[in-house]
C-alpha cells in the first residue's frame, strides 16, 4: 500500500535510501533551492552518496524523447557522459513540476517539453555542480575556480574524490541563486548526434513498464460498453449472457449515462463478457448522421459567411478579388481521425491511506488529479500520480474532460473502492471512441495580378472547436475564433496581402481533440495547396514563388525560407527528376519550429504510386539531440503521410465504420522508401519536434501527385481516386 | 483447464478456459508483459512471440493449440540473432514510445535466423505486419540491416 508522500518525508526516504543525497531544482518562484532550503523545494536533479545522478523528469515519455532529452541537460551541466544520468519520471507536484508555458498546469504537449525546461534542468544541473565545486573547494583549501568537475571526478591540483564523497556536505550548502551556466560553445553532450536514447535498454528487453503492464495485488480490470453514437445514452442492459463467461465479476451501468462498466478478473474476461452484454440506447439527442450528410454540411458552411472574424475583413478582400487578373479557388475537406496509438487507453487506480494512486503513462497530471479528485470526492493533494511510459499519444493521452480517467474514477468507485481497477481500452474502444481529430473544411479564393502575384486571399474555415467551451478557453478563444482552427492560416509568416480568414464553428456531439499538429493538421495542407496552385497559375517554380512572400525580412520569414532553400539544395530541387518521377514541396512553420519537405513519388495515382524520397530541414533552434529530431521529424513525416494516404473515420446513421486496424490501416513499413533530415544548426532558443514534421508532409506528398495528376483536395487520398502501392 | 505450457524453457502450469488467447496467457496469467495487446485481431503484430522458434501472433493463438510446443517470448529470447538485434536496434536509436518494439524484434529475429542477408524488399515483406504508430520503420530497416552486418562480421 502506498503512503502520502509529503515533501518532508520524500526528503527523509531519499536520504534513507542513499544516506545521502543531493538534491536541486526551482521553488514556484523559479528561484533555485536545495536540500534543507525553502519550502517550495523542485527537485529536478538528485545525487545518491554513490555518486549516481538521477534526472527527475517533469514530463511524459511518449516516444517523442523527453526522458533523454532533459537528462542530457543535466549531464551537460555536470560534465558527465549521458549514459550515466538515470531517468526517474516525476510524480504529480504542479507547484514543482508545472509546465511553465501552461500557466503552471503540470502536463506535457503542443511539443512545449523542451522549450519550457531548456534552462529550468541547465540551472539545475549547474547549480549541483557549484554546489559540489563549492563543497570540495572548502574541505581542500583551495579556491572554487581550482577545482574542476568533469565525469563524476572533483579534482584540484593533488586532490581528487568521486563525487560522492561531497554530496552530504554540497546538499548542506546554500543553493546559488544564478549558477554560471556552461558556454555552448563548450558543449559536448547538447548538440551530440552520437547519444543514444536513455530508454533503449528497457524498450528493447521488455522491461519497459507501461501501463497496460501494471499486475498489482487483488485488481480487476473494467471494459465499458459506450454508446455506438455520439450523444447517445443507455436506456437499458441485459447482462444475463455475461453469467457465463469465466471470470466475469459484474456489469453496471455508469451514472453518467455513457455505458455500461463490465468487470472481469483479467482482460479476458472482461473482454468477453463486455461482449456477452447487450444494451438498448437512446439516440434521441445522437449525431445521427452518414458522413456523406457530415462532409455536406461542413462544405456548405464554408461556402457561405463566416461566424467569426478571425484576420482581416471579408468586403475589402472581396473587392481586392474583383480586381484581380484571375481567382483561383479551391475547396477542401479533412475526415475525422483517430490518433489510434500503440498502447490503446489504459490506466489503473489503487487506494492509499489518504486517497488514491493513479498509474498512467500521464500526460497531464493535473487535470487527471483535478478528474479524479472531483469523481472521488477527496482533496487534490491526495491523488498521488505514478508515470509510466506513454505507449504513444499524439494528443489522445490528454484531453479537456480527462474521459479515461473520468472513466477509471468512476469503475473504481463503483466497485467499491477497496481495490485496485484496472480500465482497459480495446482498440476497437480506441478506433470507435472518438477524441478526434475533428473533421474541418475550408475554401480558399486567392485573387492573382497580371505577373501572377497575391493581390488578395479570403479563407474559410469551418470545423468543431477543440478549446472552446474548455478549461483553455479564455486563453485560445478571442472574439469567438478558436486559434486552434485557423492557426496556421491568420499567423503564416508568408507576407500574404489582403487575407481574409473566417471561421463558423460546427457543433456536431462528435468528441474532438488535439491530434498530433492540432490545426496545422489541415491548415498546412491547405496553406501548402494553394500555395502550389497559385505558382502554377503564375507559371512559376513552386520553391521560387514561396521565396517571394518570406523576403520581408521578419525573424519568421527568414527562418522558414532557410529551410526552404536547406530542403530545395539536399533534395536537388533544382536538378533534373527521374523520367517517371515527380517531386512537390511544402513548408510550415507550427509550435515555433520551421519545416520544409520534399516529396518525391514515382508512378501514378491511377495505377499507384510509390513514395520513394522524403527530403526534410528543420530549424528548431538548439538541437538538443539531433538525433532524437531526426527521428521526431520522421516519425511525424509517417504520420502525416499515413493519414493523408488512407486514413478516416467514417459514420453510417451515426455509427463508425471502422472497427480495428484493418480497417484504419496504418503506416506500413513499405509505405514510405526512404527519409532524409537536415537539422539547421542554430543558438537559438529550443522549440518542439514531436509535432511539427507533420504538417508539410501531406501536402509535399499532394503537391508532387498534382505534378502529373489530381490535385487532391478532399482526403483520405485512397478514397478520392488516388492510389498507391 | 489446467494446461501445461514451456515458455521461456520453463515448464508453467495455468488454469484458463480454452479459447484463451495465449496473449492473455502470458500477459495476466504469467505477468510477462513485453509481448503486448496492440489489437488482437493479428493486424498489428505487437504480440509476436516464437513457438519453436517461429514468429506467431499470439493474440490468435489460443493456449489448447500450444501445449508441448517450446514458446519464447521477448523476456526470454537468447541466442547470436538476438543478441545482433537488440545491439542494432540499440546503435541506431530504434525506438520512440516503444511499445510495438517487442514485435518488431522477434520478428526481426524471425527473419534474421532463416536470411541472415535479407534484401530490402525481403526486410519490408516479412516485417509489414509489424505496425509502428511512431513510424519507426525506416530505421527498423536499418537496423535489421546492421543486425545481419554483425552476424556476417
Amino acid at each position: 500500500m502506498t503512503t502520502q508522500i509529503t515533501r518532508r518525508s520524500f526528503l527523509k526516504s531519499v536520504s534513507a535510501l542513499s544516506g545521502a543525497a543531493l538534491v536541486v531544482g526551482f521553488d514556484a518562484g523559479n528561484a533555485l533551492a536545495g536540500a534543507g532550503n525553502a519550502a517550495e523545494f523542485t527537485p529536478f536533479v538528485r545525487i545518491t552518496a554513490e555518486g549516481r545522478v538521477k534526472a527527475l523528469i517533469k514530463h511524459f515519455e511518449c516516444g517523442q524523447g523527453t526522458a533523454t532529452g532533459l537528462a542530457t541537460l543535466i549531464a551537460e551541466e555536470l560534465n558527465l557522459p549521458l549514459d550515466q544520468v538515470e531517468i526517474e519520471f516525476a510524480p504529480a507536484d504542479a507547484a514543482r513540476y508545472g509546465n511553465i508555458l501552461f500557466g503552471g498546469i503540470q502536463g506535457t504537449g503542443g511539443s512545449t517539453a523542451m522549450a519550457n525546461s531548456y534552462m529550468q534542468y541547465r540551472q539545475a544541473g549547474a547549480a549541483a555542480r557549484e554546489m559540489l565545486v563549492a563543497a570540495a573547494a572548502e574541505t581542500w583549501g583551495v579556491p572554487a575556480d581550482s577545482v574542476a568537475l568533469a565525469d563524476g571526478q572533483l579534482t584540484a591540483g593533488g586532490n581528487a574524490a568521486p563525487i560522492g564523497d561531497f554530496v552530504a556536505s554540497a546538499s548542506a550548502r546554500d543553493v546559488p541563486a544564478t549558477p554560471r551556466l556552461k558556454d555552448p560553445s563548450k558543449f559536448s553532450v547538447i548538440g551530440n548526434p552520437d547519444t543514444r536514447r536513455r530508454d533503449n535498454g528497457p524498450k528493447t528487453d521488455g522491461s519497459a513498464v507501461y501501463a497496460m503492464d501494471l499486475h498489482l495485488e487483488n485488481q480487476v480490470v473494467a471494459v465499458i460498453l459506450r454508446s455506438p453514437r455520439f450523444g447517445g445514452t443507455l436506456a437499458s442492459f441485459d447482462d444475463s449472457a455475461a453469467a457465463d463467461v469465466p471470470g466475469f465479476i459484474r456489469a453496471v451501468a455508469l451514472p453518467t449515462g455513457a455505458g455500461v462498466l463490465v468487470y472481469g478478473r483479467n482482460t479476458w474476461a472482461a473482454l468477453q463478457a463486455r461482449d456477452a452484454t447487450v444494451a438498448e440506447w437512446d439516440f434521441s439527442q445522437a449525431d445521427n448522421r452518414g458522413s456523406d450528410q457530415i462532409k455536406a454540411d461542413l462544405l456548405a458552411a464554408v461556402n457561405g459567411d463566416a461566424e467569426f472574424d478571425a484576420k482581416g475583413s471579408a468586403t475589402q478582400t472581396a473587392e481586392l478579388l474583383d480586381g484581380a487578373a484571375q481567382v483561383i479557388e479551391r475547396d477542401f475537406f479533412f475526415p475525422y481521425l483517430a490518433h489510434a496509438t500503440m498502447e490503446p487507453l489504459t490506466c489503473t487506480i489503487a487506494p492509499t491511506e489518504t486517497g488514491v494512486m493513479l498509474h498512467d503513462g500521464c500526460q497531464m497530471p493535473t487535470g487527471a488529479q483535478m478528474a479524479l479528485s472531483a469523481v472521488l470526492q477527496i482533496p487534490q493533494e491526495n491523488v498521488e500520480v505514478t508515470t509510466l511510459y506513454a505507449g504513444g499519444t499524439f494528443g489522445r493521452r490528454s484531453t479537456q474532460t480527462a474521459d479515461y480517467h473520468v472513466e477509471a474514477a468512476l469503475a473504481f468507485a463503483l466497485n467499491g473502492g477497496q481495490q485496485p481497477v484496472k480500465l482497459v481500452w480495446s482498440r476497437e474502444d480506441d478506433i470507435r471512441g472518438g477524441y478526434y481529430r475533428p473533421a474541418v473544411a475550408h475554401k480558399v479564393r486567392i485573387g492573382l495580378d497580371e505577373g501572377g502575384r497575391i493581390v488578395g486571399w479570403d479563407h474559410r474555415v469551418t470545423g468543431k472547436p477543440i478549446f472552446k467551451g474548455g478549461p483553455w478557453d479564455a486563453f485560445i478563444v478571442q472574439n469567438g475564433v478558436d486559434s486552434s482552427s485557423v492557426e496556421g492560416v491568420h499567423d503564416t509568416p508568408y507576407d500574404i496581402p489582403g487575407q481574409y480568414v473566417g471561421l463558423t464553428d460546427d457543433r456536431s456531439p462528435i468528441t474532438v481533440n488535439w491530434w498530433r499538429s492540432v490545426g496545422h493538421s489541415h491548415t498546412a495542407y491547405v496553406m501548402e495547396t494553394m500555395m502550389d496552385m497559385a505558382a502554377a497559375a503564375a507559371g512559376r517554380d513552386p520553391v521560387e514563388y514561396r521565396m517571394e512572400y518570406l523576403n520581408a525580412g521578419t525573424a519568421d520569414q527568414v527562418r522558414m525560407a532557410g529551410v526552404l532553400r536547406l530542403v530545395a539544395e539536399r533534395s536537388g530541387w533544382n536538378g533534373p527528376v527521374a523520367e517517371d518521377r515527380s517531386r512537390g514541396v511544402a513548408v510550415h512553420k507550427s509550435f515555433g519550429t520551421f519545416v520544409a519537405e520534399v516529396v518525391e513519388i514515382s508512378g501514378d495515382a491511377e495505377d499507384g504510386i510509390v513514395i520513394e524520397k522524403v527530403t526534410c530541414a528543420v530549424d528548431c533552434g538548439v538541437a538538443v539531440n539531433p538525433d532524437v529530431v531526426t527521428a521526431q521529424m520522421e516519425s511525424g513525416i509517417g504520420y502525416g503521410i499515413g493519414h493523408v494516404m488512407r486514413n478516416e473515420i467514417t459514420f453510417t446513421d451515426g455509427e463508425v465504420d471502422q472497427f480495428n486496424f484493418p480497417d484504419y490501416e496504418p503506416l506500413r513499413i513499405s509505405d514510405i522508401r526512404a527519409i532524409e533530415t537536415h537539422v539547421v544548426h542554430s543558438t537559438e532558443p529550443p522549440t518542439g519536434v514531436g509535432e511539427p514534421g507533420t504538417p508539410p508532409s501531406g501536402p509535399a506528398l499532394a503537391n508532387a501527385i498534382a505534378v502529373a495528376g489530381p490535385r487532391v483536395t478532399h482526403l483520405p487520398m485512397t478514397a478520392n481516386g488516388v492510389r498507391f502501392f | 483447464m489446467p494446461t501445461s505450457l514451456n515458455i521461456n524453457g520453463q515448464t508453467q502450469m495455468v488454469d484458463v478456459p480454452d479459447g484463451t488467447p495465449l496473449l492473455w496467457v502470458i500477459r495476466d496469467e504469467l505477468e510477462l508483459t513485453g509481448t503486448k495487446f496492440g489489437c488482437g485481431v493479428s493486424a498489428c503484430g505487437a504480440c509476436t512471440v516464437h513457438v519453436d522458434g517461429e514468429p506467431v501472433r499470439s493474440c490468435q493463438t489460443y493456449v489448447e493449440d500450444v501445449e508441448g510446443t517450446e514458446i519464447t517470448t521477448i523476456e526470454g529470447v537468447a541466442s547470436e540473432v538476438a543478441d545482433a538485434v537488440k545491439q542494432a536496434w540499440n546503435e541506431l536509436n530504434v525506438v520512440q514510445c516503444g511499445y510495438c518494439q517487442s514485435g518488431q524484434i522477434m520478428s526481426a529475429i524471425g527473419l534474421l535466423s532463416e536470411n541472415r542477408t535479407p534484401t530490402f524488399d525481403e526486410i519490408e515483406n516479412y516485417m509489414w505486419g509489424n505496425a509502428c504508430r511512431c513510424a519507426t520503420y525506416q530505421r527498423i530497416r536499418a537496423a535489421v540491416r546492421r543486425a545481419s552486418e554483425i552476424l556476417e562480421a
